[in-house]
């Protein structure tokens, strides 16, 4: 199908590009950016005068609870709020019932995602067997059949040597190891060690639990060549080593959450388990760090570390209610508030759910590597069109996931978020769309 | 971000539930060890009852095992003339897999007035709270490490029986103080209450700098702790903390902070000594002292009754 989108404001975060003007589509690859070739024939136009054109976000954590936790979320269900946030290609981690750790589950995934065309998924496939941290998986089988690098997802990996190898083995072939800093002992509390978990009695997370992970996950990189993708960082002093980390030239990337980036222990209040998190919630210094490493590049992405959570989960004594939120629909609206409150202008906001977690994929994505995050001609044509002056309020039902916790509900949080996704297209075709605005 | 209400106070800034101290007004607190003060007299009647709670229902719901608390809420309520209804739910329901809020469904179903809940995580009275029926008072007897209010009240009013002023007072807790619902109950009522000096005395692994953030002065020395106090609330050593990562052996702590003659004689000649009980003579305080002349302990006891009859009374007497 041809597609005109007309008059929109065109962003490319990766160029700083941002002008006035429209896009044309061909084949599900963007053929124009600026003006229409005078003989391209649109079968549809969309007027986008008032409207942002950006790349489709692209997500580094969402959790699409397939297979196993289907009570929580399913690929329709989850796919759809993935579009509905202007989100075109997510990565899910491998915590599903079994883990992603054979090359079949990774099939079927990627199989029944690309049915739905919603979005690309791009699984990561579990670092050890069955995420028990004991014994490696057949990473190149994996890969072959859709992995774009490999994780523990929440589980730890207990026995250091172990962790070791997996770099070495996951480095013989260049693959990305995608870890979350957090010792195990040290991380078996609820929410962040400081005064909100000392006055409420939880059981607390020090700092410590991060930096003493990235400690040995620096100390294993230097010395197996591995490259690793740090998910959710959590602490301002988790920040600076980071900083110094990138700074000695290891490979590293990492990423923080959408919650990380805008809440801190207090919103805890009365134990309200919508905010009980994994990474938990910390301080506002920590809060303070990370927003600012998010905007001078330390911290590359920003991710909605979506996962739904049944309501007969939450409802339970904070420290028994399973950790975790819903995003996908959130993740545009809370990076352009962070991006304004920063003093950033729109590309660089939108780098940071566009062109840079697409560069953390690298070639890991094939041929999608050239334009994914990006607006470029010849590229493919995921995009986002988005009401950037549209200020809204969340109303955990109107979600379309399945996950309905959110601790941005406006009623118990008052949070405003700025920017509503109009359409969503993915290869050209649209896969959501609020109202129609054919021209 | 908006401010969420305080659970526990309706709309007029009155006590519906005491969930924690944290938060309460000094009026509240006071008013409820003035009414405290009413009742004590009825507990030295021949006939120890008032019909305050006359045709009500009390349930008391201990997700975790406490003869002893029950037993001080029990006769509370039997005194107030209320119907109580005991669930040891730790060996019932729960154990067959019934959640918690399915557990409060069915009971409210029964036309419960009142339930006095213990559990063994910190905000579960708070939960309860939020989702029973309108009319129904929580009382929090212990949750987690978070809260056990009604022992703070207690305290407080142990304290006041034998103390005048706060705001003149130095008070030393000792102990576990990390892991303790009845350190912190009463941190935050010694803190709203006026005291100028409160110290957490303890090894760094039960006593943390981190409570300082409470507005205590942590002391991890006992000398400099119970130098010069006017009272010393010792807690219990939970028997799992005795051996392990938290300490190496009782014996070893009871020589360091364990509660003797020789170390009560540090603090105010006039101090008085006070434990939430049971008490582990030996490990966390000398016989000699438990039984000795500045020990108000079992005056705590008897204070406990006209606390939680003060409580109850309060909370059944206020809507939602």
């Amino acid at each position: 199908m041809k597609l005109l989108i007309r008059s929109g404001r065109l962003v490319d975060p990766a160029s700083g590009l941002e002008r006035v003007g429209d896009l044309a589509i061909a084949g599900g690859r963007i053929v124009a950016v600026g003006t229409a070739p005078s003989e391209f024939e649109a079968e549809r136009t969309i007027d986008a005068s008032g409207l942002v054109v950006v790349p489709g976000l692209v997500d580094l954590a969402a959790r699409l609870r397939e297979p196993g936790h289907e009570h929580e979320g399913m690929l329709e269900s989850e796919l759809a709020a993935a579009a509905a946030g202007g989100v075109t290609s997510l990565v899910c981690p491998p915590d599903t019932d079994p883990p992603l750790d054979e090359p079949g589950l990774v099939e079927m995934l990627k199989f029944r995602a690309r049915k739905l065309s919603r979005c690309r998924v791009f699984p990561l496939g579990a670092l050890t067997r069955g995420l028990a941290g004991e014994s490696l998986t057949e990473m190149a089988e994996l890969t072959e059949s859709g992995c774009v690098g490999f994780s523990q997802a929440d589980a730890p990996v207990r026995n250091t040597q172990t962790l070791m190898r997996a770099l070495q083995y996951a480095a013989t072939f260049g693959y990305t190891v995608w870890l979350r800093p957090q010792d195990p002992w040290l991380g078996s509390g609820v929410a962040a060690s400081g005064a909100v978990a000392t006055r409420l009695g939880l059981s607390g997370v020090p700092a410590a639990a991060e930096t003493v992970a990235l400690f040995t996950i620096f100390e294993l990189m230097r010395s197996t060549g591995a490259r690793v993708h740090l998910e959710r960082m959590s602490s301002a002093a988790g920040v600076e080593l980071l900083r110094r980390a990138k700074g000695e030239g290891l490979p590293v990337t990492a990423d923080v959450s959408i919650n990380s980036l805008h809440l801190t222990d207090v919103d805890i209040g009365y134990f309200d388990s919508t905010f009980r998190l994994s990474p938990p919630l910390r301080q506002q210094r920590d809060r303070d760090a990370l927003r600012q490493a998010l905007a001078d590049g330390t911290i590359d992405a920003l991710v909605s570390d979506h996962t739904p959570v049944a309501a007969d989960e939450k409802t339970l004594p904070f420290a028994e209610a399973t950790p975790g939120a819903t995003g996908l629909e959130l993740l545009l609206g809370l990076a352009l508030v962070w991006g304004e409150a920063q003093g950033l202008g729109l590309p660089a906001t939108l780098a940071r759910i566009t062109s840079e977690p697409a560069r953390v994929l690298g070639s890991a994505i094939g041929t999608l590597a050239a334009s994914a995050g990006r607006l470029v001609e010849g590229g493919v044509a995921d995009l986002c069109l988005f009401d950037p002056a549209a200020r809204w309020q969340v109303t955990p039902d109107a979600l379309a996931s399945q996950g309905k916790h959110t601790p941005f509900g406006f009623a118990s949080s008052g949070f405003e978020l700025v920017g509503r996704v109009r359409t969503t297209l993915v290869a050209g075709l649209v896969a959501f769309e609020r109202g129609r605005i054919d021209a | 971000m908006l401010s969420r209400r305080n659970p526990q106070l309706n709309r007029h800034g009155e006590l519906i539930h005491l969930l924690s101290i944290e938060g309460l007004p000094r009026a509240v607190i006071s008013q409820i060890l003035d009414t405290a003060g009413t009742f004590l007299s009825v507990n030295e009647r021949d006939v120890k009852k008032v019909p305050l709670l006359r045709g009500k229902s009390v349930f008391n719901l201990f997700f975790e095992n406490s003869t002893r608390t029950r037993t001080t809420f029990e006769i509370a309520a039997k005194r107030l003339s209320a119907d109580v209804i005991n669930l040891d739910i730790a060996r019932s329901s729960t154990a067959k897999g019934e959640s918690l809020l399915d557990t409060i469904a069915n009971l409210s179903a029964m036309h419960a007035d009142m339930f006095v809940v213990r559990h063994g995580e910190s905000g579960a009275p708070y939960l309860i709270a939020e989702h029973c029926a309108p009319h129904v008072h929580v009382v929090n007897a212990g949750d987690g490490r978070h809260a056990h209010p009604t022992q703070g009240l207690l305290d407080m009013y142990t304290i006041r029986h034998f103390k005048s002023d706060f705001t003149q007072l130095t008070v030393a807790i000792v102990g576990d103080i990390v892991h303790s619902r009845v350190a912190r109950s009463d941190i935050h009522a010694l803190t709203t209450l006026g005291v100028p000096e409160i110290r957490a005395v303890g090894p760094k692994t039960l006593v943390p700098n981190d409570l300082s953030a409470m507005g205590v002065r942590v002391c991890h020395d006992m000398v400099e702790g119970i130098r010069d106090a006017d009272v010393v609330i010792m807690l219990r050593l939970q028997n799992e903390r005795m051996s392990g990562a938290m300490l190496p052996s009782a014996g070893e702590y009871f020589k360091r902070f364990g509660l003797t003659a020789d170390k009560l004689a540090l603090a105010k000649p006039d101090a008085i000594v006070m434990h939430p009980g049971p008490i582990n003579r030996g490990v966390e305080i000398d016989s000699s002292v438990a039984d000795g002349r500045a020990s108000v302990i079992l005056p705590q006891v008897t204070f406990g009754i006209a606390v939680r009859m003060a409580v109850m009374s309060t909370i059944a007497g206020n809507e939602a």
